[in-house]
């Protein structure tokens, strides 16, 4: 077996399959005409809040929000 | 695989009544005591006991393949926030696949294939539709079910064609300012979905 085989650039740049995917998503979706790229910017806006937890209490949460204002 | 499991399942017990202290390997703990009531009805309940079953053992059967190559393509075209096409009977589609456009019949060889951003065409009839994709994967299986998934598909009238002039431009300049292997690579997947979609509205 080759394990040896060509590797995408990206790869070999160390950006997961998942990431490139994303990036070609969100360029095609830039490049769309007005209200279908409104509808799909909104549509792919996240909003959430992580936390870590330590000794049975949640750590500082990390919010990350595509708010309209961004 | 199973027919030795009767055997298996007994011989357990009889290695264990023999040597009151068996030194196994990979093992922290060795019980010092066997319990005898647990082997006496342990024996009865072996030899009439079926193996344990696997996970396949629990799954529907794969889909038959049908012996006559079928005379219709059956296509589901997904992508995350819709259903494009379920189930659809079409003739042929055309898919991006990253070693170029590759036409799909019915009765195709059973194939994986990784797109890359380009246009696909599903061809029923006379009638033509395609579409631009963004990325994602095509898998064909045997009994003429084309399963087409991508992150964005858009009908070539959606795009506008001065973004992506823009955005090309944009990217070249940042492919020769990039420093990073990382900001190369973006730039590179900038340059290349861009000269796609100029690719596809021109051809």
């Amino acid at each position: 077996m080759a394990s040896t085989a060509a590797v995408p650039f990206w790869r070999a740049a160390g950006m997961t399959y998942i990431t490139y995917s994303n990036i070609c998503a969100n360029l095609v979706r830039n490049c769309l005409k007005e209200p279908h790229r409104a509808e799909s910017l909104a549509r792919e806006k996240v909003h959430f809040s992580l936390s870590k937890w330590a000794d049975g209490k949640a750590q500082k949460p990390v919010l990350r929000s595509d708010a309209p204002a961004v | 695989m199973f027919k030795q499991a009767s055997r298996l399942l007994s011989r357990s017990v009889a290695a264990a009544s023999s040597k009151s202290v068996t030194t196994r390997a990979f093992s922290s703990e060795v019980p010092s005591t066997i319990d005898s009531t647990f082997v006496e009805s342990w024996k009865k309940v072996a030899p009439n006991m079926d193996p344990p079953q696997t996970p396949s053992a629990f799954m529907k059967p794969r889909p038959s393949t049908p012996s006559s190559i079928p005379t219709k393509l059956t296509v589901n075209f997904v992508l995350p926030y819709a259903s494009e096409l379920t189930g659809k009977e079409v003739d042929m589609v055309i898919i991006p696949a990253t070693t170029g456009q590759m036409g799909v019949l019915p009765g195709h060889v059973p194939t994986i294939a990784e797109l890359k951003p380009g246009i696909m065409s599903v061809h029923e009839g006379t009638d033509v539709k395609k579409y631009f994709l963004s990325s994602g994967f095509a898998l064909l299986h045997a009994n003429s079910v084309a399963d087409i998934i991508a992150i964005e598909a858009v009908p070539l009238e959606h795009i506008d064609p001065s973004q992506v002039q823009k955005g090309l431009a944009e990217f070249q300049q940042k492919l020769t300012s990039a420093t990073t292997d990382l900001e190369k690579a973006e730039a590179q997947i900038g340059v290349e979905v861009h000269s796609a979609i100029n690719a596809a509205l021109s051809g």
